[in-house]
This record gives C-alpha cells, structure tokens and sequence, in this order.
C-alpha cells in the first residue's frame, strides 16, 4: 500500500490525536507487544504463538509475560531449542489453516531458521502461482545497546528486505507498536516483525482498542524546515532528540520513520526531501548495502534529486560487529550527538 | 489390514497410480531430451511403489509434503496429469502458473502442501501442519516424503523431535534409493538403517521393501492408525532405487551398471502385475489395459497442456505478496 505524504502525515496527526484523548493510559512497548498478542488470541482461535521460553518463563525480554497463564501451553507453546523447526512449524501451520506468531529470542538467530525464512516462507506462495498463503509472523528483538555482544546485537532487517516475499516492519515506539502487530498478525504473508530490544521498557500512550496501522505508510514524526532525517527503529527517537536540540540552534528537521521497510512508502519521504532539500539518513545496522542506500537510492532515482542543496548524507553503524565494551558499543552506532553533529554539518555544506 | 493386491478394484488403482507415474515421468524425460522442456527435473523411475503404497494409506483430506523427487507422491495423491504437464511447460495453466516448475508442484485442495527445492525443507512444514490439525482438533495426518540425504539435514532431526514431544500426528517417509545425488549411505551415515535414528526421538522406526507396495502400504497404514489416534509419528523407512540420475547433468559416475540393472530387475510395478495376475485378482488382459490407459492419459494430458497459454511475463509480480 502506499499512500501519499498527507495521508502520511494526517495519520501521524490522527495518532498523535488519539494518544492525547487517551493519554491517562500509558503503557510499554512491551505491554502494548503483550496486548496486541492477547487481543489477536481472543479475536482469532487461529493465532498462536510459539517460541523458547515464552512459557511460565515469560520469555527472554518478559514480552510474553502472563500470556501462558491466560491462554495455556497449547496456543502459547513452548519449544525446544531449534529456531529452524519452530519456524517450519510455523510456516506448515499457516499452510494449514493457522496464524502462528513465532518468538525467536533474539534476532540473530533467524540465522539459524534462515531456510525456513527464505526458501520456505516467502516464496511458497509465489511459487505455487498463488495458490497458498503464509500468514505469519515473525517477532524478533534486534540491536545493540545491551553489552550482549557480536551474536546477540545485529540488525539484520536489511536481510530480510531484501527478500521477495517478506514484509518487514520495524516498530519505533510503544505507541506504534500495538497496532503495527494487529496489522501484521492479520496480513496474509510471512512478516518480520523486529522489535529494538532498547525500547521495550519505553512507553507511550496506547489505544486501548484494536486499532490498527496499516503496513507500508510511512510516518511523519516531525516536520521542519531545513532536514529531513529518515530514521528506523531505536534511531527515531535518537533523531527526535537531536531535532530538539538543533531547534535550539536554528535548524529546523523533520523526522521520517518508514515503519515498515516492506513495503516501503517512500512517496512522503521524497516529498519531504523536496521541501527540505536536505536528507540525513541515520540506521543502527552498518551503513554498508544497508537500508538507507536503498533510500538514498529513491531519492536520486526522483525528481526530489532536483530539489538537493547538498549531497544526501547517511549516518549508520560501523562496518563492524557489535562489540562488548560499553564505550566500544556505544561507538559502534549512532548516538545522538552524532545525528546532531551530522545535521550541522549538512547545513555548512549548502 | 486388506492388501492393496486382494481386491481387483483396488488392484486396478494400486497399478493404475503406479503407470500414470512411471508413464509421466518417461514422457517429461523424452520431452527433455527433445529440447521441448526446459529447465531440470528429477525422476523417481523405479520408486513408483513407494509413493504410491504411502498415499494410498491416506485418506482424500491427509496431507502430503513433497520433495524435489515429487512427481510420484503427486499423482499418488491425485494431482491432475494435464495440470502438472502444464506446469512443466511452463504454461499459465500449470499448477504454479509456471511460477514453480516441477520441484514446487502443490495442490492444497488435494492435500498436497507442496514439492520442495531444499534437501529436508519440507520436513519442519509437515510437522507445523500436524500442529494445526492437532489444534484444529481434526483427525488429519501428514506425511512427509524425503530421501536418505535429508536425514543428515538439521531439519530432520528438529522436526522428527517437535513431532515427537508434541505427539504431532506426522509420517517421516524417507525414500531411501541409497544416494543423496552422488554420496551414497554407505558413506554418509554410520547406522545399519535410517529407521533406527527413530530410536533418538523415542518414536518406532520401521523399514520397508520400498518396492513392494503392498509392504509400503501396510507399514504406512500401520504408521497412520498410531498418528491418527493421538499416538504421535512414526519414521518409515522405504528401500527403493531410482533408475535414472539424480538429474539431467548425472553420467552416474557413482555407481555401477550392474547395480543399476539389478534394481531395474527389481520393477515394483512388474512385481505387483506378476503378484495380482498369480493371485488371480487380476488378468493379465486387465493389466495391458490398465497400462495402455496409462499411457493415453499422459499423452492427452501432454497434448493438452501444450496447447494451453504460456505463462505471461505481464503478470510476474502480481503473485509475489498476497493479498487478503
């Protein structure tokens, strides 16, 4: 689906509207995860969900939490470890009539199910013309920040956008997150839902309702006048924060969350860059192949080129494996003084 | 149990599958040989009896997965001959729409949830399958086809173990022709048979003539009954041979002409004519009959096919996500 920049932005609008009238009920990212999960469960008897420990163990970032003690070990099932036969599972349950939601603990492991992921689910419905679908989803945590180290801190999102087949939803925040896993858990294709481990104990205002947000839209988190900065998953409130600062010192950005990177809207994204003339693109992931070449891409492929005052810049992680030291970890993505410093110096180069 | 050999109406479809199979399979081969097919396939020439012996022991709504040897277990399962030639044409009336050619043949409506490109792949998928009709509360069952190479895949063994703590109702049907493309079982693993790697996940392991479709048949009955009754999975193991390579770039380096013409001696379907003609269930005239239908029914399908509209690049993407 893709929708213009002012459907874009009046949603963005909507949801900030909404959030207002039910601002008294704040609540985390993980709760609203927990909740999405709960009300597809009670709506839907195809949905359930499987994964290690996500039992009475409440799963390795508490996402699943009472969910075992509400539903019962048969729709929140406990698994062995072995992340290739969980998500097999799940894709033969979808073939079958269900609407499994696969946990795998952290998001580096889908290294592990990785055929199942990409052999399996996001071509059987392509290769057999059509005549099947793979309604599931894939939640996974991804990202740095937690000292977990080189296995237990990739973002690998850019993997799995590059996969026909796939849609990849990358939710920035708790307000967000609840009705982006409606939409996914109702979608009839396999999506990767990943989840930035940072902002689970973050928290917003929540609908309590079954509102959903529909995948490809891109959201407008902010508009200014001099940047736009397009930013996925933890990066977008690092980039919130470095707008407030740089509205200090005269400079004026939007912030941009594609929200799900497939399918990607990118019509608001080149229309902001239009207005602007100035793109700052900032990931976690390493900048190399990453996504935001993919944007930039768009960018220099449109007639947004037209409007550049100053090459497209892009933040992102190093060419590096997450490393453990905090001070090393803290270095190897952007922080927000990075995004800050980058956004000033974009402003000299025009 | 009654013997697929004891009735003639069974008899006759027993051997009716196995010449629709064995019939098909010759007419994909001359036609790539001909230069009228493209792209590479994998015949189970001399596995007939396996296929069918296994989905035989099904019922119409029982599921199947498939491998990239899977014509057989298709028309066993009672795919359409038109629609798969179709498919193997390329044509917009195949299976796929000539998205999949002859390794990702399916007919969900059948039961068949799909051939598979990957060595073990479709193993965690007919398992995930047994959960939903556990969950669903229905008494399906699933068999997985695979070969020997697949049971040295990670798939095997985390599939074959989710089967067996959750008492999944599911098949392990490995068709053992004694080669994972080249690499023969003797080399690539260290057990008398693969039935006995059952013994790791507490499940029984049988293993069968896998070309006497009759053994086939009781051994999957007997392994079906246990799925359906809540009782969990069972890993079957079917000996049988293919006589042509592993694919169209095979000059059967790796094994020798003898063997090859030892096991073709070996015809499961001749062996099953002599057997039902012995019994006097069937007469030899009935064979012929049977046989003759056969080979009308591939080539009218193969006409039928060919006739059909190619696949239309104007519509390539419109099958890439689905849509509600």
């Amino acid at each position: 689906m893709t929708v213009t920049s002012q459907t874009s932005t009046s949603q963005a609008s909507t949801s900030q509207a909404s959030q207002t009238s039910t601002g008294d009920r704040v609540i985390t990212y993980s709760e609203a995860v927990r909740e999405a999960i709960a009300e597809a469960m009670t709506a839907d008897e195809r949905v359930f969900m499987l994964g290690e420990d996500i039992g009475v163990y409440g799963g390795a970032f508490g996402v699943s939490g009472d969910l075992y003690h509400r539903f019962g070990p048969e729709r929140i099932r406990d698994t062995p470890i072995s992340e290739l036969g969980i998500v097999g599972a799940a894709v033969g349950a979808a073939l079958a009539g269900m609407r499994p939601i696969v946990e795998i603990q952290f998001s580096d492991f889908t290294c592990q199910a990785m055929d199942q992921i990409v052999n399996q689910a996001a071509k059987i419905h392509f290769m057999l013309g059509g005549a099947a679908q793979v309604p599931m989803v894939l939640r996974a945590p991804l990202g740095s920040g937690t000292g977990a180290a080189a296995q237990h801190s990739q973002s690998l999102e850019a993997w799995f956008a590059h996969v026909p087949g796939l849609k990849v939803v990358m939710p920035s925040c708790a307000e967000e997150v609840k009705g982006l896993l409606l939409s996914a858990i109702d979608d009839p294709n396999p999506v990767m839902f990943l989840e930035h481990k940072l902002l689970y104990r973050t928290s917003g205002p929540v609908p309590e309702g079954a509102d959903r947000i529909p995948l490809g839209t891109t959201a407008v988190r902010r508009t200014g006048r001099d940047i736009t900065l397009v930013a996925t998953g933890v990066m977008v409130s690092r980039c919130l924060e470095a707008a407030e600062t740089l509205a200090g010192e005269g400079i004026d950005v939007s912030v941009l969350d594609p929200r799900t990177l497939s399918p990607l809207d990118a019509q608001p994204i080149l229309d902001d860059v239009s207005r602007t003339g100035r793109a700052l693109l900032v990931q976690e992931a390493p900048g190399h192949v990453g996504f935001m070449a993919e944007i930039a891409s768009r960018i220099v492929e449109s007639p947004a080129i037209f409007h550049l005052l100053a090459p497209i810049r892009r933040l992102c992680g190093l060419d590096v494996p997450i490393p453990y030291a905090p001070q090393l970890e803290t270095a190897a993505v952007p922080q927000v003084d990075g995004i800050v410093e980058a956004a000033r110096l974009l402003m000299k180069e025009s | 149990m009654a013997r697929l050999g004891e009735d003639p109406g069974t008899a006759r479809r027993t051997l009716e599958a196995m010449w629709r199979i064995r019939r098909f399979e010759e007419a994909v081969d001359d036609l790539f040989a001909r230069g009228l097919m493209h792209g590479t396939m994998h015949l189970s020439i001399g596995q007939e009896a396996s296929a069918t012996g296994t989905c035989f022991a099904l019922r119409d709504d029982d599921a199947i997965t498939s491998t990239h040897r899977g014509h057989g277990h298709c028309i066993a399962k009672g795919a359409d001959l038109e629609q798969m030639m179709a498919e193997l044409l390329a044509k917009e009336t195949g299976y796929c729409r000539g998205r999949g050619g002859s390794m990702h043949i399916a007919d969900v409506a059948t039961g068949n949830l799909g051939a598979n490109g990957i060595v073990g792949g479709g193993i965690p998928i007919a398992a995930g399958a047994g959960l939903a009709y556990q969950l669903q509360g229905i008494d399906r069952v699933v068999v997985s086809f695979f070969g020997d190479g697949a049971t040295n895949e990670g798939a095997f063994h985390e599939a074959v173990n989710l089967a067996s703590i959750w008492k999944l109702p599911v098949i392990f049907l490995c068709e053992n022709n004694k080669y994972g493309m080249s690499f023969s079982t003797e080399k690539s693993i260290n057990v008398e048979t693969i039935a006995e790697r059952s013994a790791a996940y507490g499940i029984p392991g049988v293993t069968v003539d896998g070309n006497d479709v009759e053994a086939v048949h009781e051994a999957v009955t007997t392994a079906v009954e246990r799925a359906r009754t809540g009782q969990g999975p069972t890993l079957v193991e079917s000996l049988t041979y293919r006589w042509k390579g592993h694919s169209k770039s095979d000059k059967n380096l790796y094994r020798t002409k003898e063997e090859i013409a030892e096991w073709r001696d070996k015809d499961p379907i001749g062996r099953f004519e002599t057997l039902v003609v012995e019994r006097g269930v069937l007469s030899a005239e009935d064979v012929e009959q049977v046989r003759a239908a056969a080979t009308n029914d591939v080539r009218d399908a193969a006409r039928r096919a060919n006739a059909a509209p190619d696949a239309d690049p104007d519509d390539l993407l419109d099958a890439v996500f689905a849509t509600a």
